[in-house]
């Protein structure tokens, strides 16, 4: 189960309502590469992982990014605060407007809605260790290209924030890979 | 929100942050000793302040909602609405 404490794991901020960079932020909520999928592959995974430490890990930073989800939304909330109609559509939110009126909807940058094909379950611990590896780069990777988008101080401080944490994401699962390959291998000796 | 209110949040988002980077950690190290007793300090002290917040300004669980006459639980800000 999960218990909901009424704060961010970090104090998300931004400096000015912004639409065009909630139209690219909402990618890390929403998108390929973002903080929804993240959670759900990760919680996902748990349950076909062989070792207490895989387990542990596929549980712990699939909760830390459920944090990670609430800050983006955050950051867009606030990016996006008050927007009116004709603001939305010179942002290129026209669309969005149309669907969701300033809600917060799980699309990429593009508008296109999240989908499950964009995470996977292989069963195969090696497979998906490696999988949530690579998708702590890309979340990294993007997180680097906002960071390049906005000029706001505040808001890159926050991304630069979540930024780091991919890095650290993605070394605990390295770590794990390695002790679930030793595990593997130590079982192949009789 | 008041800057006291504020300040105090800041501390304890802080350290619950450090308790979760211990967490990982320990997943993957839990014989290290040293990151053990780390992260056991932090949440003593991050409980201790949780104590103090919650008894000064207000529940961030539900079930800190203790001794109060009414349910402050729904009248604190949400963190979406908090200017930091």
């Amino acid at each position: 189960m999960w218990i909901y404490e009424k704060k961010l794991q970090y104090p998300a901020k931004v400096g000015k309502a912004d639409l065009k960079m909630a139209k690219y932020l909402i990618t890390q909520y929403g998108g390929p590469d973002g903080e929804l999928s993240a959670a759900l592959r990760y919680l996902n995974q748990r349950y076909s992982m062989p070792t207490n430490v895989t387990k542990a890990i596929c549980n712990d930073i699939g909760t830390e990014e459920m944090a990670h989800l609430e800050i983006i939304a955050t950051l867009v909330y606030k990016l996006t605060k008050d927007a009116t109609a004709e603001e939305m559509k010179k942002a290129d939110l026209g669309g969005h407007y149309a669907d969701h009126d300033n809600a917060l909807f799980y699309v990429d940058a593009t508008g296109n809605p999240w989908t499950a094909t964009y995470i996977q379950a292989k069963g195969d611990p090696v497979a998906d260790l490696h999988e949530d590896m690579a998708a702590e780069e890309k979340a990294r990777a993007t997180y680097q290209w906002l960071i390049d988008l906005t000029d706001d101080p505040d808001l890159k401080d926050t991304l630069n924030f979540l930024r780091v944490r991919e890095i650290v994401h993605f070394q605990r699962f390295g770590e794990a890979l390695n002790l679930v390959q030793e595990h593997q291998n130590s079982k192949h000796h009789f | 929100m008041q800057r006291d209110q504020l300040e105090m949040l800041k501390q304890i988002q802080a350290l619950q942050f450090t308790a979760v980077d211990f967490n990982l950690y320990l997943d993957t190290h839990p014989s290290d000793q040293r990151a053990l007793a780390d992260y056991a300090n932090t949440v003593r002290e991050m409980e201790q302040l949780k104590t103090v917040y919650t008894r000064n300004y207000g529940p961030l669980l539900p079930t800190d909602n203790l001794c109060e006459p009414c349910w402050r639980w729904i009248e604190e800000p949400w963190p979406w609405e908090i200017e930091y």
